[in-house]
């Protein structure tokens, strides 16, 4: 029999220990089918981030280095740097890129290094909860915000690719999502996209995926999926930014 | 730089001599931001590196310094950053996980004046934060304390080798004094080792995945890598201590002092024997690991004096060392007060 559909080679053969209905599954599968297309699994370094992805490297097969909770894009510009025949990824979640590392982010960006960032965005804390994110919509609730989020308290959603797409060195800002078959086809192209831009040393690019968090949304997998398409790409818009 | 004869002596500043020795020792990767005492460190660095076709990055935070060189070392090459004591407490986040995820790197500290934004005058007050560790976690980092520039340029190559040989995270502790002050340097002095690397991040190719990681999450296995650390750290405290003597066989009053408080110390003891006085001094050069053998010869009849630009900090370990054999006193000021000889002095003479 043919075979059509298989395994990436990136991708280990191990059970996940991520929740029912979270996206980071599809979008590990993502990343590992793109490494395996481009041919570049052998030369690439990802770095993983602090959150529920932490153990990343679990999962994909090739050379991963941890970073402290937000300070990947730091680990990643250095790498880069002292490796740039390889090619360098960051996998990042909205409280690691846009709270407590947003600093390393704008910073490895406005350098314009070489290195592609795929940045998590489910508004919400999962690792450690359900807590407040910077992403977070008005009106949804966290374990530390259980009113749900409040403007003139909490200020609002914090729309890093935006800002990030506003500096001049930066070559490749794109929002995608996993909430249906077509939009994962659309992650996959813009992550692609992502890692053809380095290969040709085109510079700092960046794709945020809305993902889903059933658990800390407090919804079942298929609502969280049809609450991104509802409401939270409503907040946060698809499509190439820069 | 241009290039010195191997004979040949250079003056430099002490961050000159350190930054100078860091690319002799093979150093590829520096990131550092800047803050006084130490900028002439960065500042060399800065043309040094690229000119050499290696890596300088300003980075844009002590924070991000710090996991620059956790990147970099993890990549395999050397890596060094640089700060004084204010900047220094802010990387102690990096050097935890640099210690547990065992990765080598060289830091520099020129210590100033604290607690807090303190002052920029030359202070021994990281004394503490140096050798236990400094940040979270059951960890050591080598410490090396110089008294010259000459030493400064020794120890840092010393420095590079040996956080290789134990993949542990080295530490270079000086002070404003030293950083700044100028001293002749043969730089063809030390001549550096290679690590074979095999943990490093380079791509797979076609070997299994490498993971350079402190997270170890599965039941046992922190404690597991722990162990390791601490086998590591045994073997550094047998093979590892340093220190200088001086005129302590008949010595009945010895000094202990480090880096350039030991330079006074050493007026002190030259000085008061020429006046036919029994006293020595000891130096230590490792900090951590502190040089215990040092003290093998404490007695009931010798007094101990240490002496510090801090308020008794390196006070704690020469009386473990000595565990009550001898009588240990103490002469320390901070905040950018320095002891002077004659503050040494009298308080020898209130001694005997």
């Amino acid at each position: 029999m043919e075979k059509i559909f298989g395994r990436s080679e990136s991708l280990r053969d191990v059970s996940t220990h991520y929740c029912p209905g979270c996206g980071h599954g599809i979008a590990h599968r993502l990343v590992a089918e793109i490494i395996d297309e481009l041919g570049i699994r052998q030369k690439v370094i990802a770095i993983a981030p602090v959150g529920c992805a932490v153990i990343a490297y679990d999962y994909w097969d090739f050379d991963c280095c941890e970073a402290a909770h937000g300070r990947a894009c730091a680990v990643a510009t250095a790498i880069k740097r002292v490796r740039p025949q390889n090619i360098v990824f960051t996998y990042q979640g909205d409280g690691d890129l846009a709270a407590i590392g947003t600093n390393e982010t704008i910073h490895a960006a406005n350098r314009g290094e070489n290195i592609t960032v795929v940045f998590i965005n489910n508004a919400i804390y999962g690792m450690t909860g359900g807590q407040l994110a910077p992403t977070t919509l008005i009106g949804q609730k966290a374990s530390t915000a259980q009113k749900g989020r409040v403007a003139k308290e909490h200020g609002y959603p914090l729309k890093i690719s935006e800002i990030l797409a506003s500096l001049p060195a930066v070559k490749y800002v794109e929002r995608v999502s996993l909430h249906s078959p077509q939009e994962i086809l659309k992650t996959k192209k813009a992550l692609k996209q992502a890692f053809q831009n380095q290969i040709a040393g085109a510079g700092f690019s960046l794709v945020e995926i809305l993902s889903p968090c059933a658990t800390y949304w407090g919804m079942s997998p298929k609502a969280a999926l049809d609450w991104i398409r509802d409401v939270l790409s409503k907040e946060f818009p698809l499509g190439r930014i820069k | 730089m241009k290039a010195a004869k191997k004979t040949e002596k250079i003056l430099m500043a002490g961050n000159e001599a350190i930054a100078e020795a860091a690319f002799q020792a093979g150093c590829f990767f520096y990131a550092g931001y800047p803050i006084t005492p130490q900028n002439e460190l960065i500042a060399y660095m800065s043309y040094r590196l690229p000119e050499a076709g290696r890596v300088f990055v300003q980075a844009e935070s002590e924070l991000a310094a710090i996991n620059m060189v956790f990147g970099a070392s993890a990549a395999g090459v050397r890596a060094m950053t640089s700060s004084s004591s204010p900047g220094v407490s802010l990387k102690q986040e990096g050097i935890s996980y640099l210690a547990g995820a065992r990765l080598p790197a060289v830091i520099v500290n020129i210590m100033r004046g604290g607690p807090g934004l303190g002052n920029i005058a030359p202070s021994q007050s990281d004394y503490f934060q140096s050798t236990r560790g400094g940040g979270h976690g059951d960890y050591h980092c080598l410490v090396f304390a110089p008294a010259g520039v000459q030493e400064a340029f020794d120890l840092t190559v010393l420095a590079f080798d040996l956080a290789d040989q134990y993949r542990v995270p080295a530490i270079i502790l000086g002070d404003g004094m030293l950083g700044q002050m100028m001293e002749p340097v043969n730089t063809a002095v030390s001549v550096s080792r290679k690590t074979e690397k095999p943990w490093a991040l380079t791509g797979c190719g076609n070997r299994p995945a490498n993971v350079a990681k402190s997270f170890s999450l599965a039941e046992g296995a922190l404690e597991k890598n722990n162990l390791i650390l601490q086998e590591t750290y045994c073997q550094i405290r047998k093979q590892e201590q340093r220190f200088e003597t001086l005129l302590t066989d008949d010595a009945e009053i010895i000094l202990v002092a480090y880096g350039t408080m030991a330079r006074i110390a050493k007026a002190v003891v030259k000085q008061l024997r020429k006046e036919g006085k029994k006293i020595g001094l000891i130096r230590p050069i490792s900090l951590w690991p502190f040089p215990d053998r040092a003290f093998s010869a404490a007695k009931k009849d010798k007094i101990f004096l240490v002496v510090e630009m801090s308020y008794g900090q390196m006070l704690e370990d020469v009386k473990l060392a000595i565990n009550g054999r001898s009588r240990v006193e103490f002469l320390g000021r901070s905040g950018g007060g320095i002891p002077t000889e004659e503050e040494i002095n009298s308080k020898i003479k209130a001694l005997s």
